[in-house]
């Protein structure tokens, strides 16, 4: 129970991230390396903040906060100077790993016996439960488990309600546009570049807030945590997407980003048990994803059914 | 309202493949009138329309609309003048968005985007009036997302899009060459009434003779980068499809010797 449970709390701070990734590689179609740079920025902005005895949530905020500046650089570089927007993040990415050592400090920061985001919800749950263990379904559950699962949903909720009351904005959905089709958006007077610039900045401001909330979660920030989270944001989006299929309607799609994550954290534990190691990870990451983005393809060649095809159809890249 | 003054544009200048695709073009339209514009490839008919809608900076000349002095705006700065319909069917709308949406983003062209719900309460009912009068039943599918419908379809809603937020100047771009033969005779249907019903002044590029000779008040025959044929009114009249199709051939003999050669083996033709 323990460990489903906070296999779950692991799963919703990840989608904070799947969030981010699905803003920049789903809505807006720029393929956002700087990701894992700006993890890694959230959580070492987020630690280094909160030992130097900042509220956990401002410190959350500013590491958001980061995370925005970082896919500002991003889109300065794609949309002002000419340069090929994959290119424009592996800079970010790789300038972020120096400026994410000078903000720790060090290589790695610890936040044992720190106040998180998740101790309002453990003095909560605690006080309910009369003590540091809840019972759940007959078998005791640490309250600082619960109450990480507890946090996570709600700042996932609200993530996800908030994006879905954004996205429908004049704003928001002149962004969707953009990503779908720049040379419309254009016509109809909306500069893309700075609809590129948009979309950068909210989903490096969820990628950092992920990484934030993850560094709490598991005690620490690590100057080589980010390696490879894009790829892990990337597997909730294609995950969810592969459960809902390619024509859901917007709030499907959202949700099934935040469930693509947590099946996605269920897999790897599941992966763990069965003998393979944390060390791991980034192989079974890249995996998964491969045979999710593969399979759809595969299916429809041997059976002529497009039913699990993930490419979006009627677009001009699609006409082209 | 529009107006252009000795504007050129060189394609690869300096390279062997250089096209100097406007040659100090002069163009004036006037308020609600249609120019239709043909042209052999390469002509400089769709840089032309480029031009007008902010695709590049010329690299001479200047172009007003109405007052205002246009040449050095970006497109998207343009876009409050100007409704556009591409040649590519697909090119005027967002696939994954509903039929709803798109023509919500249309109807606030030019304008400032801000965190107000796109679809509000209200619009629906002149949405669908709108898509009706298009006759293809698409009023009944406000909701679906437009990249489940055809080109055809999808040109036709363009052609709305274009024209609800009223523009001063509607830019066509051979906008029923990549449609089936039904479609492209819906649309150019669509295109008069719209143009009629709202007197807009228009400028459509187009590659089919007979929507050239059918349509519109003034006949641009473009030709290596400028105005070759500029008639209007009833000399527009007298230019009927064939007689436009013997020009083509004179302009396509033209466009296999290069311009040193024409000046000396052209008269020696006529």
């Amino acid at each position: 129970m323990t460990v489903l449970l906070s296999t779950i709390a692991l799963g919703l701070v990840l989608a904070l991230v799947g969030y981010g990734v699905y803003l920049s590689f789903r809505v807006l179609q720029f393929p956002d390396l700087t990701v894992d740079g700006s993890f890694t920025l959230g959580a070492a902005t987020a630690a280094a903040l909160m030992l130097a005895g900042w509220d956990p949530f401002a410190a959350t905020a500013i590491a958001a906060l980061a995370g925005a500046l970082a896919g500002l650089a991003t889109a300065v570089m794609a949309t002002r100077l000419g340069i090929e927007g994959i290119l424009a993040g592996i800079l970010s990415m790789t300038a972020l790993y120096s400026i994410n050592l000078r903000v720790m400090g060090r290589s790695n920061l610890g936040l044992v016996g720190v106040a998180t985001i998740y101790s309002p919800a453990d003095a909560l749950v605690r006080k309910l439960a009369g003590g540091p263990e809840v019972m759940l379904w007959g078998q005791a559950v640490p309250s600082d488990v619960v109450a990480q699962a507890l946090t996570a949903l709600v700042a996932v909720l609200a993530v996800a309600g908030i994006l879905w009351w954004f996205l429908r904005t004049e704003l928001g959905s002149a962004l969707r546009a953009g990503g779908d089709n720049p040379r419309m958006i254009r016509a109809l007077g909306v500069s893309h570049e700075w609809l590129v610039t948009l979309g950068l900045m909210l989903g490096n401001a969820l990628v950092a807030a992920g990484g934030a909330a993850f560094a709490q979660l598991n005690a620490f920030a690590d100057a080589s945590m980010g390696i490879g989270i894009v790829v892990i944001g990337l597997a909730s989006v294609i995950i969810g997407r592969a459960l809902v299929g390619q024509a859901a309607a917007l709030p499907v799609l959202l949700a099934s980003v935040l469930v693509g994550s947590v099946l996605f954290r269920m897999l790897v534990a599941i992966a763990i048990r069965t003998g393979l190691e944390p060390n791991d990870l980034r192989l079974i990451t890249a995996v998964v994803v491969l045979i999710v983005l593969v399979v759809p393809g595969l299916f429809t060649r041997l059976t002529g059914s497009t039913l699990l095809s993930l490419r979006t159809k009627g677009g001009p890249r699609a006409a082209a | 309202m529009l107006r252009l003054e000795a504007v050129s544009k060189t394609f690869f200048p300096g390279t062997p493949g250089e096209v100097r695709a406007l040659r100090s073009v002069d163009l004036e339209l006037a308020t609600g009138s249609w120019t239709i514009v043909i042209g052999t490839n390469g002509s400089g008919k769709s840089t032309l329309q480029g031009a007008v809608a902010g695709a590049f900076t010329p690299d001479a000349g200047r172009i007003w609309i109405d007052e205002t002095e246009v040449t050095a705006r970006p497109e998207h700065a343009r876009a409050r003048w100007i409704g556009r319909v591409f040649q590519d069917p697909f090119a005027g709308s967002a696939p994954s968005l509903t039929v709803a949406e798109n023509l919500a983003l249309a109807e606030r062209r030019g304008q400032r985007r801000g965190l107000r719900q796109l679809i509000r309460a209200g619009s629906r009912a002149r949405w669908r009036d709108a898509l009706a009068e298009i006759g293809l039943g698409l009023e009944s599918r406000l909701d679906d997302p437009i990249g489940l419908l055809s080109g055809g379809q999808r040109q036709a809603i363009t052609l709305v899009m274009a024209s609800l937020a009223r523009p001063r100047l509607l830019l066509l771009d051979e906008h029923t060459a990549a449609l089936d033969p039904r479609s492209a005779e819906l649309v150019i249907a669509l295109t008069r009434r719209i143009i009629e019903r709202d007197g807009l002044t228009a400028l459509m590029v187009t590659h089919s003779m007979a929507q050239a000779a059918s349509l519109g008040d003034r006949l641009i025959a473009m030709h290596r980068g400028r105005p070759w044929l500029d008639v209007q009114g009833s000399a527009k009249r007298a230019w009927r499809a064939e007689r436009l199709h013997e020009l083509f051939s004179e302009m396509r003999r033209e466009d296999r010797f290069d311009d040193a050669t024409v000046r000396v083996v052209v008269p020696a033709y006529r």
